[in-house]
């Protein structure tokens, strides 16, 4: 009886163990979207969304001998947060390189989910990017990331629409109010722009354009930090939306929904307030208006004689705390997109704005011309001076939650259950409180 | 099947016809035979006996190890972590029941506990009368009609959460959704379903349509297993077919209809994927701590918050068990459990 019970018994025994045998050698980090050029070299894996970024990682992969990138697509902007995040609390299963926004990078160095890439070379290619894109990837002494593509801010319209309702396109924030009610006298189909409350890094961008700087904090003396969100700039601006929305000249839909996406292109905006990445996002678009003629412009002004320069959103590459080899993973986040053929790509197939230097200063993405935009020559108009004009951002170690607070508090102003100004005092009480409850001391 | 007679005869009233309940009345005099099944006599340190059961722990130990490891040993762990507190700023450190009584302080969590509660108020009821309705007019009819009937009512249960709710999410937009072209039609102006006064009807109507059909079917079930000869019965004393759906049927299917009520408030008070789908296209009006299942969820994934996270799951948990076990105990009557 006892040897039958024991016979069972293992035979159980086995079945677990061969159970829990498979998942473990699922879950090993060998699979790549891409193929590896020389097998013997050291593989770093790699997550990132970029659209045709399997050419990228091509050319890295037959340049280098003693690295090779092993990619994969984790999801798209907080899907890919959220595997990482949850990566860094069970101790494994991150990357060694991960493609980041360079608002959420405080968010993950706080966690020391991010290395110090300065150890590791990072100065050497300081020089190759403007002082604004470095800003956004250090804190204090320390850079945790190298910056990739920026978001510049610049107006994308519709030169059809806007004719037809005989509007100039504006370059003050006074002639777009102006524009917006010309437009709704005279009974347009659709409204001049969106006013998206879920807008985050859109609406803190137009507060920024008004001298709002809401958080200061340096990684070096990472338990204090300042909280200014609701400044003379952020209220003027927020009071300035919150009028075009109560007049009725601009929607308040969610951005990036399906509606919106629809939206876009069919004429229901006349204007778009874009990143250098809106092109992009347009163009991947379906259901445009096919006569439709866009064109773009320079991001209207508070101040015509003093023009402010905003961004909106951006990405890089970092390194993870549980990178197995540092060095070769500085590498890859250094030289992945190191090359004028890798931005070639990045450009033209995946409509990134370039912050490598050595690209954004040739003549090649100064003269580009773009099909979209009737040949318009839309770098050299519009990004490029907003790119340089650009003195970078410092986002707070707790980006996602003050984000959802923005936009309930703007939700709740465009429902008429605030006004304005205390929408933004609330946010600030709040924030405020978050700060005090995850231990932070206030500046 | 006696208890079911026994709680027939507890809700027949005393209106009904004599020869009626003379009928329960005889089914009821077997009940005390049938409630006491299995106590047969055991005879403790029998080696038989001894034997039997070992191999019973071994018959079962396959799920018990599962069980150990995938449900046991992660609900501990996380009861661990909810012991902990962990800050951004200052790291983790052991603060015992701490996240609990922040928990139940915590305005979020209580909100949205509020709205869950809302919810079932409205949603159990709503989905209720749907199943019910549909399943006892589908038990009186018996044509090819029926059957269909039958099919396309469940078939909302069979299309995943995820998918049905997206669905609904299309058919909500403005833009692409029937509503403008069905309301201008008729000369109304068309509602917006996501303000955020309006979200709240339209995720009661999407789980309702979602969950009627399947609670119409355990309904049903119920109601195809009473025995025909008591309709017989209630016919022959002159019963017509309201009385006989409201004095006989639905007695009879109480036990059924505890159990739909169990898993539609469990479902309720742990409310997820429809609002965090719906959320998509309405952030201003659903925000990230909608329902405490949300919160919890927000707070580990979106803010890092695990430990809280884990308390306010736990919180969220003990709370569901609470409600389950009182609304099974004042019902005890009904489902044959008492």
């Amino acid at each position: 009886m006892k040897s039958k019970l024991l016979a069972v018994g293992g035979t159980v025994a086995i079945a677990a163990a061969a159970l829990t045998g498979c998942s473990a050698g699922e879950s090993s980090a060998t699979e790549c979207t891409n193929k590896i050029v020389n097998a013997d070299a050291t593989q770093v894996s790699v997550w990132a969304w970029y659209p045709a970024f399997e050419d990228v990682v091509d050319l890295f992969n037959q340049s280098h001998d003693d690295v090779q990138i092993c990619w994969t697509n984790a999801g798209q902007g907080n899907d890919e947060y959220t595997k990482f995040s949850t990566a860094l609390e069970a101790g494994s299963g991150a990357p060694d390189v991960i493609m980041l926004e360079s608002e959420v990078l405080s968010s993950f160095s706080i966690r020391d989910g991010l290395v110090d890439l300065t150890e590791f070379g990072a100065d050497d290619v300081k020089g190759d990017y403007t002082e604004g894109a470095w800003k956004d990837v250090s804190s204090g002494d320390a850079v945790y990331a190298i910056p990739v593509d920026g978001g510049p801010m610049g107006m994308l319209y519709r030169q059809d629409i806007l004719d037809q309702y005989g509007i100039a396109a504006p370059t003050t924030w006074d002639e777009f109010a102006a524009a917006a009610q010309t437009l709704k006298d005279a009974g347009a189909p659709g409204v001049l722009a969106d006013f998206p409350t879920n807008g985050r890094a859109y609406n803190q961008a137009l507060f920024a354009q008004a001298g709002s700087v809401p958080f200061e904090y340096d990684n070096a003396n990472p338990t204090e930090i300042g909280i200014d969100v609701n400044d003379e700039g952020s209220k003027k601006v927020n009071a300035y939306w919150n009028d075009l929305v109560s007049k009725g000249l601009v929607a308040t839909d969610d951005a990036f929904t399906a509606d919106y996406n629809t939206k876009l292109v069919d004429g229901s905006y006349a204007i778009y307030v874009a990143a250098a990445w809106g092109p992009g996002y347009l163009g991947g678009l379906s259901d445009a208006d096919s006569d439709a003629v866009w064109r773009a412009a320079p991001v209207p002004q508070w101040d015509p004689a003093n023009p402010v320069q905003i961004n909106w959103g951006g990405s890089t590459f970092a390194v993870t705390s549980q990178a197995k080899d540092k060095e070769a993973a500085a590498v890859v986040a250094k030289e992945v997109f190191g090359t004028e053929e890798a931005w070639k790509i990045g450009i033209e197939k995946a409509a990134l704005f370039p912050l490598w230097k050595p690209i954004l200063e040739s003549d090649y993405f100064r003269d580009l011309e773009y099909p979209f935009f009737g040949g318009q020559q839309i770098n050299k108009d519009v990004f490029l001076d907003a790119a340089a004009g650009y003195t970078g951002f410092t986002f707070s170690p707790f980006q996602n939650y003050a984000y959802d607070q923005l936009t309930e508090q703007l939700y709740a102003m465009v429902q008429g259950e605030k006004d304005s100004d205390a929408a933004l005092d609330d946010l600030q009480a709040s924030l405020e409180k978050y700060a005090g409850e995850q231990g932070f001391t206030l500046k | 099947m006696a208890d079911h007679e026994a709680s027939a005869h507890l809700f027949t009233p005393d209106r009904l016809d004599e020869e009626t309940s003379m009928t329960t009345q005889t089914n009821a005099g077997l009940q005390p035979v049938a409630t006491r099944p299995t106590s047969a006599p055991r005879r403790r340190g029998s080696r038989l006996e001894q034997r039997r059961q070992r191999w019973g722990w071994l018959f079962v130990s396959p799920f018990l190890a599962v069980f150990a490891l995938f449900l046991v040993f992660p609900l501990f762990y996380a009861f661990g972590m909810s012991l902990f507190t962990s800050t951004l700023a200052t790291g983790t450190k052991f603060t015992g029941l701490e996240n609990y009584a922040k928990a139940f302080t915590d305005p979020l969590f209580l909100e949205g506990l509020l709205r869950v509660a809302a919810f079932a108020i409205v949603m159990i009821p709503a989905q209720l009368i749907v199943a019910l309705a549909a399943a006892l007019v589908l038990d009186s009819l018996t044509s090819w009609l029926s059957k269909l009937s039958r099919l396309l009512i469940f078939v909302p249960y069979a299309i995943p959460v995820v998918i049905g709710a997206l669905m609904w999410s299309f058919l909500y937009s403005p833009k692409f959704g029937p509503s403008a072209t069905l309301f201008t039609a008729v000369g109304l102006p068309t509602p917006d379903f996501l303000a955020s006064d309006t979200v709240f009807g339209s995720l009661v109507n999407i789980v309702t349509w979602q969950w009627s059909g399947y609670y119409m079917v355990v309904i049903y079930a119920a109601l195809r297993s009473i025995d025909p000869s008591i309709y017989e019965a209630a016919r022959i004393d002159g019963a017509n077919g309201w009385q006989t759906a409201t004095r006989i049927k639905l007695p009879m299917i109480s036990s059924s209809m505890v159990m739909v009520i169990t898993f539609a408030l469990i479902g309720t008070l742990q409310f997820f994927t429809e609002p965090v789908v719906l959320r998509n296209i309405a952030q201003g009006a659903i925000d990230a701590a909608y329902t405490p299942n949300m919160y919890a969820y927000s707070l580990a994934f979106s803010y890092s918050q695990f430990n809280y996270a884990s308390a306010i799951a736990f919180s969220l948990g003990a709370l569901v068990f609470a409600g389950s076990y009182l609304f099974l105990f004042l019902t005890r009557k009904q489902s044959g459990l008492k």
